[in-house]
């Protein structure tokens, strides 16, 4: 990485780069980290930072983590939210495939959750770029791109006072791309994947944020099969710094995440 | 040449707007726009950056300090931008249970970085603060491969 930082050396009047002495510099106090701010926006990894790690450990086949498309029309705003969050996911898992037709298709089917939420206007623009940048096989900017659509939906479901539609779309988002990459580490164990898979702070986030929700929203029963696995769940990935989870344990995390992405893409039955 | 120009230009101007919609007051736009400045060279290789940001205001003696969440096998880089009132700034990483971590830095006048790569994947800190210099608006970015 160093000489990335020597470019800058003939711009730049000051320049410093070093390798910081970890040695003279004080630990951070309890209290430090128990004030430390964790935000939604840029706390919360986005699924492409999960899947480029993944990317370093297996040579990847993404086309296999594909989905059935999943329905963009549910009565509850809550479940579409979670729902918007997979499908992100799943765009992601698009552009690591480079396959334009499907994150296109994605794209389409994230605009059609956000008309149903009130915030298409705000990510009309973005479905664009994102058709222009999958027919002129972009990934890098669609990476962005994607995360950017993301974050203009957040941004306005927090103007429309929908605080909790926004944590959704986070959960759901992390529960997709956890889904996908639990599954590959499933299928071909190793303990640095499984490594791979440990989210404490994530999962303690995530679930301070459910419970902090409106009564009407933690009621969807949607959202009740999220919270409930989400305890099994943390379970799982709260493991030690030096001890890997087993094979078993991540076919477990596997089987748990499946199953609530596929609940949660279900049509309540009438 | 044209056809790699629009998507850049496309790219960029989208880059501006979201950055105008994140920042919410003038002096944060300033202190993202010279974070951007820095973080565009992380672009060149092969880091991607990330769309959200962290902005407020730090006072000396009065550091920040911001979670974040980590993959083993990424590299990271930490950029704080700042207005002109901040003339020297420091960002500093720690684990999960606050030691502090070696990383690269780099620092300029109103910038500083802080770039590494975790063995572990979990919980993160990164500090923030003013080392010369009076309070000022603040904003961090981070870029990642």
């Amino acid at each position: 990485m160093i000489p990335i930082l020597r470019r800058f050396a003939g711009g730049f009047a000051l320049f410093v780069l070093c390798l910081s002495a970890a040695g003279a510099t004080a630990p951070l106090t309890p209290a430090d980290i128990a004030d430390a701010s964790i935000t939604d926006e840029i706390s919360i990894p986005m699924p492409g930072e999960f899947m480029a790690a993944l990317n370093k450990l297996d040579k990847m086949e993404w086309k296999t983590k594909f989905r059935p498309p999943v329905s963009t029309n549910f009565s509850s705003r809550a479940q579409l939210a979670l729902n918007l969050g997979g499908l992100i996911a799943d765009g992601y898992v698009a552009i690591e495939a480079e396959d334009g037709p499907q994150v296109k298709n994605i794209g389409k089917d994230v605009l059609s959750i956000a008309k149903i939420l009130g915030v298409s206007k705000d990510v009309l623009d973005r479905a664009n770029s994102i058709a222009n940048f999958a027919d002129t096989a972009h990934w890098d900017q669609l990476k962005e791109e994607l995360e950017a659509t993301q974050n203009e939906v957040k941004t306005a479901m927090t103007e429309h006072k929908d605080q909790d539609l926004v944590t959704l779309v986070t959960v759901g988002g992390w529960l997709r791309a956890m889904e996908v990459v639990s599954g590959q580490v499933a299928a071909h164990y190793s303990a640095p994947g499984a490594k791979l898979l440990r989210q404490p702070g994530i999962a303690a986030f995530l679930i301070k944020k459910l419970d902090g929700m409106s009564e009407k929203v933690k009621a969807e029963p949607s959202v009740q099969e999220v919270r409930k696995k989400m305890t099994e769940i943390e379970k799982i990935i709260a493991f030690s710094l030096t001890t890997a989870p087993s094979a078993d344990d991540i076919k477990r995390l596997n089987g748990l995440t499946a199953e609530v992405v596929k609940n949660i893409s279900k049509k309540p039955a009438k | 040449m044209k056809r790699l120009a629009i998507p850049l230009i496309l790219s960029t101007a989208l880059v501006l707007s979201s950055f105008a919609k994140d920042a919410t007051t003038n002096d944060e736009v300033a202190a993202r726009n010279t974070a951007l400045g820095v973080a565009g060279a992380f672009g060149n290789d092969g880091f991607k950056l990330r769309d959200g940001n962290w902005a407020g205001t730090i006072a000396p003696g009065k550091p920040q300090v911001l979670q974040v969440n980590l993959y083993a096998g990424n590299q990271y880089w930490f950029t704080l931008g700042a207005t002109p009132a901040g003339k020297k700034l420091l960002v500093t990483v720690y684990d999960e249970a606050g030691a502090p971590i070696e990383a690269e830095s780099y620092q300029d006048a109103s910038v500083a970085a802080a770039g590494f790569a975790p063995q572990a994947s979990g919980s993160y800190y990164v500090k923030v603060e003013i080392v010369d210099g009076a309070s000022t608006a603040f904003c961090l970015i981070y870029s990642y491969k």
